[in-house]
């Protein structure tokens, strides 16, 4: 009975305490299962290329050679895709941050005929993969000749083509109370201005996740830009690739002489992940909230 | 609620919605306080519409028509019938990829729940520096798949591979991984189930909702933790638990990426998946409506199994009122 009763600063019995050492011994060796392979890739972009695989395995690199990581920059528009692959982040970014608030706003907060019946429509394409639009899209870039260029991966944001982001904000917009926009339509307040002045800036919270979750997304995204960028019926120009499509192109050059140039891919694959995973710790808490909100809501 | 009901209640036949939506419009139009609201509605969606109309409606509509006709860019599409269709399920390597692609996901995503799941109940134990743990088990899921390809083809290299190496010191002679028809399909799984703290967060939070009165009550009538994690915290959290699970199969379903980089679909297709195989069909083969009646029975595959998923699971999914 008393165990039922215990203080958090009472003393734990044995069974309890031997529970708390293998609950930290599991999450010690979990931990170094997780994060052992991204040691090993950091670890190894700073090798030279003959060490990268000796035996027995090398953790700490001796000496430390920062020189791999000037030679990819310099074996590929490195800088140039990076640019390229910020530019697409920030339009998907400026799309969803302001075309979707705005088309959630509508859906969430103004009353107008056939509203609801276009928003079952909104949510009936998040059902479709979007592998489905693929060919289509293709050809009409094709058709437009936007292929080799960053406007099929950032228009359609623009116009707010992210129906999953729409539905999160709209979810948050209408928890918003009424009387605000009643408040201030008595002010004189147009839509507009309520969209501007009192949505969005009381909506940080879900704004901040969906830009962090579109950072990751557009980030690490492959088959769109590889086929929009690099799969054209005249020859792909390298420097309008984002830099995973940069870095396919790179390795198709060189692709028989992989062995020799293992150091190489492997700081090119660190200089990859970086931004996202510096984004994702430096808005850990805004990520948590929007995976929360996006795994919760469905 | 009445105060804000999206229009003035009219009252008309249920079946007539054409003739009930044309009155709405213009009661609407009448009345000058909706007046405006409803012409910034229409006017906050042109953006969108437009987008929707060129980029998702019209796509749609030329797929479903393309994957009816044969075409290579080149030359125009020509009429076929079901012709891609029934090739699609005549071709063996449409097969292969269907079970490559089943055997992944079915295998992935259920250990992507449990291990995600088990994390989430360990670090909910009130266990010290929380977010340190959060931050470890969950940086793998933004580390980008390009990335993560490259770093697992070099831990399941053959000799030098850090993985067959950890095995020999335990005395198994590990396989070359990615270059073994049977074991490179299990080399990609072990590499999606990198990422399963991703969903770690979600868990954590649905367990952070479960009320202590329950486990409380629990705890009076005798339940042993087993008890307690079975009876209590799992139907508390199955809605997060069969979301997760959802979405765990439909993205193992759109594995592309990593197969593009490592293995080509190779050996002997044992990793040609779904999607890669799309890819090949309509840009390497440039048999565009074959490829798009593939998209459209991937469609198909993942909306049923998404129904499929709610109607096995939904009865003992405990939602909360």
């Amino acid at each position: 009975m008393s165990r039922m009763y215990r203080r958090s600063n009472e003393a734990l019995t044995l069974g309890q305490r031997t529970g708390r050492v293998a609950l930290y011994l599991a999450l010690c060796g979990l931990g170094a299962l997780v994060i052992a392979p991204l040691l090993w890739l950091v670890s190894n972009s700073l090798k030279p290329e003959s060490q990268v695989f000796a035996y027995p395995t090398q953790w700490i690199p001796r000496p430390v050679r920062f020189s791999t990581y000037a030679e990819v920059m310099d074996s590929f528009p490195f800088w140039r895709s990076t640019w390229n692959t910020m530019l697409v982040v920030t339009g998907a970014m400026v799309g969803h941050l302001f075309t979707c608030s705005l088309t959630a706003y509508a859906f969430a907060r103004i009353r107008f005929p056939l509203r609801d019946a276009l928003f079952v429509m909104v949510l009936a394409t998040m059902m479709i993969p979007y592998h489905v639009y693929l060919i289509p899209r293709y050809l009409l870039f094709v058709e437009w000749n936007w292929l080799s260029s960053l406007k099929p991966l950032i228009v359609p944001h623009l116009l707010g083509q992210a129906p999953f982001y729409i539905f999160l904000m709209r979810q948050f917009f209408r928890m918003i109370p009424k009387e605000y926009d009643d408040a201030a339509r008595i002010d004189g307040c147009g839509w507009l201005g309520i969209y501007w002045r009192i949505v969005l800036p009381l909506s940080y919270p879900v704004l901040g996740a969906v830009a962090i979750l579109t950072f990751i997304a557009q980030w690490n995204d492959f088959l769109a830009p590889l086929l929009y960028l690099s799969m054209s019926l005249t020859a792909s120009d390298p420097e309008k690739q984002t830099l995973a499509v940069a870095i396919n192109s790179w390795l198709h050059l060189y692709v028989d002489a992989i062995p020799a140039l293992w150091n190489q891919i492997m700081a090119v694959s660190v200089l990859m992940t970086l931004p996202p995973t510096l984004v994702f710790f430096f808005a850990q808490r805004r990520f948590i909230q929007g995976v929360v909100m996006t795994g919760i809501k469905g | 609620m009445s105060k804000h009901d999206p229009l003035p209640a009219i009252r008309e036949p249920e079946d007539s919605t054409l003739l009930t939506l044309y009155l709405q419009w213009r009661a609407t139009w009448r009345s000058k306080l909706l007046r405006g609201e409803m012409l910034f509605g229409y006017a906050a969606l042109i953006p969108y519409m437009a987008g929707f109309l060129i980029f998702v409606a019209g796509p749609l509509a030329y797929s479903l028509w393309l994957s009816f006709n044969q075409y290579n860019i080149f030359d125009p599409p020509g009429p076929v019938g079901l012709v891609n269709y029934a090739l699609l399920f005549e071709e063996p390597l449409m097969w292969k990829a269907l079970e490559n692609t089943a055997i992944y996901s079915v295998v992935s995503a259920p250990l992507q729940v449990i291990i995600g799941f088990a994390l989430a109940l360990m670090l909910n134990q009130k266990v010290r520096g929380l977010s340190v743990w959060r931050t470890i088990y969950c940086v793998p899921a933004v580390v980008p798949v390009v990335a993560s390809a490259f770093l697992f083809f070099s831990l399941f290299q053959d000799e030098v591979g850090l993985i067959n190496r950890l095995l020999k010191t335990v005395n198994i002679e590990g396989p070359n991984w990615f270059s073994s028809p049977t074991w490179a399909l299990r080399a990609f799984i072990i590499m999606n189930l990198w990422v399963s703290g991703g969903g770690m967060i979600v868990y954590l939070a649905a367990l952070r909702r479960v009320p202590t009165a329950l486990y409380d009550a629990a705890k009076i009538d005798g339940a042993s933790a087993w008890q307690r994690l079975w009876n209590v915290t799992i139907p508390m959290t199955s809605p997060a638990l069969l979301f997760m699970f959802m979405i765990g199969i439909i993205g193992s379903f759109h594995v592309f990426t990593s197969v593009h980089f490592l293995t080509d679909g190779g050996p002997e297709n044992a990793t040609l998946t779904y999607v890669y195989w799309f890819f090949r069909n309509g840009w390497n083969y440039l048999r565009m409506g074959y490829a798009s009646a593939m998209a459209w029975v991937l469609f198909v595959i993942i909306f049923s199994l998404s129904y499929l998923c709610l109607k096995v699971f939904g009865r003992l999914i405990h939602y909360e009122v």
